[in-house]
């Protein structure tokens, strides 16, 4: 087992900082304060691969991996979670899916133009009541000759309004339970299917969470992606991955967190001397330190076992459950160790730590992913 | 070709539009000083067209004879003919040393001749001395960004060429009653020579843009006390060739732009010099600030916090200082 | 169009320390970078490859990590790559460096070599006219903006007091400014194709025309004496004096540290 990684990622990473430090981190703070969605982000990080990152060259991809996309959400989440979670919400659970369960027309039509970065992907899996109980889908679609007709609607969906696809989960036979939902590839552009409200959210504030509505929704009978009844199971494989990035993205954001406080422990005098001196600080920034490594740890692997396309659901879980969790830990005592200063939002500390709280929440609760890793113990 | 055959302290005069460049003067007063001490001659070597300066003054500097090259090809710098007619004169001379001055002509010319005559050349040197035993150059220049001085030796190749840094060495006191003689020699030029072709010639002395970019910065802080004399600490910025800075604090009141705000919300510099001006220093602002290479603090209260941050600190009142200091610093170019 | 890049890969000698307590730099963990004013004229040939279409080769001279700043030039968009690497290389001055630069070059094709002025470590700026001496080739040095006009390039050279706009013929040899562009960033296809798909060759002494006498240290007309850390910076002085003594304390010292004549 080789720790190291390869010059490949060093480099990766390199090139990661670099545009996170001077394209990402000089906006975050407005972002944050104007509940703005960085469009001029997106655009830059376009032509530099960050949309495809996993998928082959022959989609439009960049032909790198899980690995490098981890790495990448991760060090854009340092700087801003806002621009972390439109990269993973559009990579895992938009692109990936037409990837791993799409026809070769549907990823030429609908993969390639994600993955070059052209179009903006969602996913709409949650409803108002079906969150945690993903299965009780309210929206339906009817076959209706040569389409499929969607009724319902989705809530809480990231990127919605500015992604042009969307992967749209809804309920095509009642009576089978979760076998009797379908997966769907929905455009922006379909009459029918509108953007609704936009949620005032704790955190991530720039990251456009709405509703979809679809009213009488016509799509094309092509456009069902995997087979009829297929879409719980294409759900939950597809949350699989994206709690590796969502892993990335709380793992970014601990050590965003982390490298701050170290910064200004350093520099700030109390007593006479920097607080950096103080055993409680020490010890507090030894117990972050260690926390954020091995959420490294655990992300890499759920990303490398992914690439190696063994089973990685579990790993996923555990990678996403100790992340996250680490990270509304660190970025807490991120606050903490800030003082009074650390309150305010002349540092970006309170930020991350609003930041943190959702990766505790989405695309899985902590409470789910607890589920799954002792499923997998007791099974 | 024995040591024994190059004998003299050669300076490479550099001219634009006619007028000698004040590091070349530099040069000369320095080159006396080695001369003296390896007992031979300085020759200041001007090349060039229509001087409009006295040449004579090289002479009472301590220059014992002035080699001219007036030749139209040269009244513009141009790599290939200086290059030409440089190495013509030092393979007909052969002196033992050859200095010239770190500009940006210098360093584009010392290269390429030290390349041509297949010779050792050191680069914006410091410091030059004579080594008492072996009568060889010790030339000591900055590395690694500065972070390190290295003495350069050149043992076994004549001339030993320097660029010498300007404004490093100091410029002696002209001596009228010094002798010396001046040489004019020709210098034939192809148009092959001519391999560049300038289509025009600008000039400008700009102020930097960004506070980033400068290399000074005289920063204000709510010490100044009203937007009005905000205006003393432009005089000194340009009479440094620099920018003004500001703290959040006078952002935040609207005497400057939020462009020029040094800290945590604002910019993070690192100029040459730093001058902070009634800041306190607040953590927020050494955040933006601390890396800069020399930090002067000027402020009323001996407590302040930015004099542990300070190289220089200085209590007292800034605008008791500045006109001060106004009246002792010399005027900069871009002043003119 | 056949451009040729010499870069060098340096310590980012903005992140290098003084240890306080021995005097010496601290060496370990600073991230190794390639030359800012030599990655700036990469930049420029990139953009003469997106306007005019060229092949742009990249070359250095450096010990075998040297690679990876190759790779990056790779990543960047660069089509071909050079490690020139030899212990008999090693030691060698400015002189001695530009000799071996210029031998590996006459087996390239080219119309024009870029170097950048100077690197952040040897800070010489003299590696460029020099290759280009070697090389009998016309020179423009500190380059802040290049054009190409036919089998000419117009170039913006910058001097203390403005610039000058100059017309060159290629094969030509130019310096580049680390301020004349913003480099442009790797994609991520490029840094997995640099380490996956492409390759970086090795030159030693054995692929160049070059007197092994002009080589490495024993080449070099110049060596290093002795070298020292300057003072690590002592704590500040503070003076509480009346505004002309403080003035003059002022002026005293921006003179000691050259910041003015």
């Amino acid at each position: 087992m080789n720790f190291e990684l390869g010059q490949e990622y060093v480099l990766l990473r390199k090139m990661y900082r670099s545009f996170a430090e001077n394209e990402v981190k000089p906006l975050a703070e407005e972002v944050d304060e104007e509940e703005r969605f960085p469009v001029e982000t997106v655009e830059k990080m376009k032509r530099f691969g960050f949309f495809g990152i996993p998928f082959p060259k022959e989609y439009g991809g960049a032909g790198a991996d899980n690995l490098a996309y981890a790495m990448a959400v991760e060090e854009l989440s340092k700087v801003c979670g806002t621009t972390g979670v439109i990269v993973s919400a559009h990579t895992s659970l938009c692109a990936a899916p037409i990837y791993e369960f799409g026809t070769e027309e549907q990823k030429q039509k609908f993969l390639v133009p994600l993955a070059k970065g052209e179009k903006l992907g969602a996913f709409g899996l949650t409803e108002a009541g079906a969150g945690t109980d993903a299965a009780g889908q309210q929206t339906r679609a009817v076959l209706d000759g040569d389409e499929w007709v969607i009724d319902g609607s989705k809530i809480f969906i990231t990127n919605a309004g500015y992604a042009d696809t969307y992967i749209v989960m809804a309920m095509t036979d009642k009576s089978q339970g979760t076998r009797g939902i379908s997966a769907f590839i929905v455009d922006i552009n379909t009459p029918g299917f509108s953007i609704g409200k936009k949620e005032k959210k704790m955190g991530i504030r720039g990251s456009a969470t709405c509703e979809l509505i679809f009213e009488n929704c016509r799509i094309p009978k092509e456009n069902l992606l995997g087979k009829v009844g297929m879409g719980f199971k294409i759900a939950m494989k597809t949350l699989d991955g994206g709690r590796v990035g969502i892993a990335a993205q709380a793992l970014g954001l601990a050590q965003g967190a982390l490298d701050e406080t170290v910064t200004y422990v350093k520099e700030r005098k109390q007593f006479g001397r920097s607080i950096s001196k103080f055993q409680n600080t020490q010890f507090q920034l030894a117990d972050m330190d260690t926390r954020t490594e091995a959420a490294r740890l655990l992300v890499y692997k759920a990303a490398r076992y992914k690439d190696a396309k063994k089973s990685f659901s579990n790993e996923a879980a555990m990678a996403k459950l100790f992340a996250s969790e680490a990270a509304m830990e660190v970025t807490t005592k991120a606050v903490q160790l800030h003082g009074g200063y650390g309150y305010t939002r002349e540092y970006p500390v309170e930020r991350m730590m609003r930041d943190a709280k959702i990766t505790e929440i989405y695309e899985g609760t902590s409470e789910v992913q607890r589920m799954v890793v002792s499923a997998n113990l007791l099974k | 070709m024995k040591h024994t055959d190059y004998k003299d302290v050669m300076v490479f005069c550099e001219q634009r539009e006619g007028r000698i460049e004040k590091v070349s003067k530099e040069l000369v007063s320095k080159g006396r000083e080695l001369a003296d001490n390896l007992e031979c001659c300085v020759r200041a070597l001007v090349l060039g067209h229509d001087m409009k300066d006295d040449l004579n003054e090289l002479i009472h500097l301590g220059a014992d004879e002035v080699i001219l090259v007036d030749e139209k090809e040269l009244a513009v710098f141009m790599t290939e003919p200086y290059t030409k007619a440089m190495v013509q004169v030092v393979l007909d001379r052969k002196p033992d040393v050859i200095l010239v001055g770190a500009s940006t002509i210098g360093r584009d010319l010392a290269p390429r001749v030290s390349a041509r005559i297949n010779t050792g050349l050191t680069a914006d040197c410091t410091s030059l001395e004579v080594d008492e035993e072996t009568k060889n150059m010790l030339m000591t220049r900055p590395a690694f960004g500065g972070n390190i001085m290295a003495t350069i030796i050149c043992p076994e190749h004549r001339p030993q060429m320097s660029t010498v840094r300007p404004g490093v060495m100091t410029l002696a006191e002209p001596n009228t009653d010094r002798i010396g003689v001046i040489s004019k020699v020709p210098v034939k030029f192809e148009t092959t020579d001519m391999n560049i072709e300038i289509l025009e010639v600008v000039k400008e002395t700009k102020q930097k843009a960004n506070i980033e970019d400068a290399n000074v910065l005289v920063s204000g802080g709510r010490g100044v006390g009203n937007p009005d004399k905000m205006k003393s600490l432009e005089s000194l910025a340009l009479r440094l060739g620099g920018n003004v800075s500001a703290s959040r604090a006078v952002v935040d009141a609207g005497w400057i732009d939020r462009n020029n705000q040094v800290g945590q919300t604002g910019k993070t510099v690192r100029p040459d010099l730093y001058i902070a001006c009634g800041i306190s220093g607040a953590i927020q602002h050494l955040a933006g600030m601390e890396e800069s290479e020399f930090i002067v603090a000027i402020n009323k209260d001996e407590t302040a916090p930015i004099f542990d941050a300070a190289d220089l600190s200085i209590v007292g009142d800034v605008h008791k200082i500045i006109p001060e200091l106004m009246k002792i610093l010399p005027i900069h170019e871009n002043e003119q | 169009m056949n451009i040729i890049v010499c870069i060098k890969q340096v310590p980012d000698t903005t992140e290098v320390r003084l240890d306080p307590k021995t005097g010496t730099l601290i060496r370990d963990g600073v991230p190794s970078i390639i030359n800012p004013d030599d990655k700036a004229g990469l930049e420029a040939a990139l953009a003469l490859k997106d306007e005019h279409g060229a092949h742009v080769t990249v070359l250095t001279m450096g010990p075998p990590q040297a690679d990876n700043a190759l790779r990056e030039a790779l990543a960047m968009g660069a089509d071909r790559a050079i490690l020139l690497t030899d212990r008999k290389f090693a030691g060698a001055d400015t002189w001695a460096t530009s000799m071996t630069i210029a031998a590996a070059i006459r087996n390239l094709d080219y119309d024009l070599i870029i170097a950048g002025r100077q690197a952040i470590d040897g800070d010489t700026a003299q590696v460029g006219p020099q290759i280009a001496e070697k090389l009998n080739l016309p020179q423009v040095s500190y380059v802040d903006d290049m054009k190409k006009d036919g089998d000419s390039l117009i170039l913006k050279r910058v001097f203390e007091d403005g610039y000058h706009r100059i017309k060159v013929q290629m094969p030509c040899l130019i310096t580049t400014l680390s301020e004349m562009n913003t480099a442009r960033y790797m994609s991520v296809q490029g840094i997995f194709d640099a380490y996956r798909e492409k390759e970086v060759e090795t030159w030693t002494y054995a692929n160049i025309e070059v007197e092994e006498q002009h080589l490495g240290l024993k080449g070099s007309p110049t060596r290093v004496k002795k070298s020292f850390t300057k003072s690590v910076k002592a704590p500040g002085k503070k003076y509480d004096v009346d505004p002309q003594q403080a003035a003059q304390i002022i002026l005293e010292n921006l003179k000691e540290k050259y910041i003015i004549d």
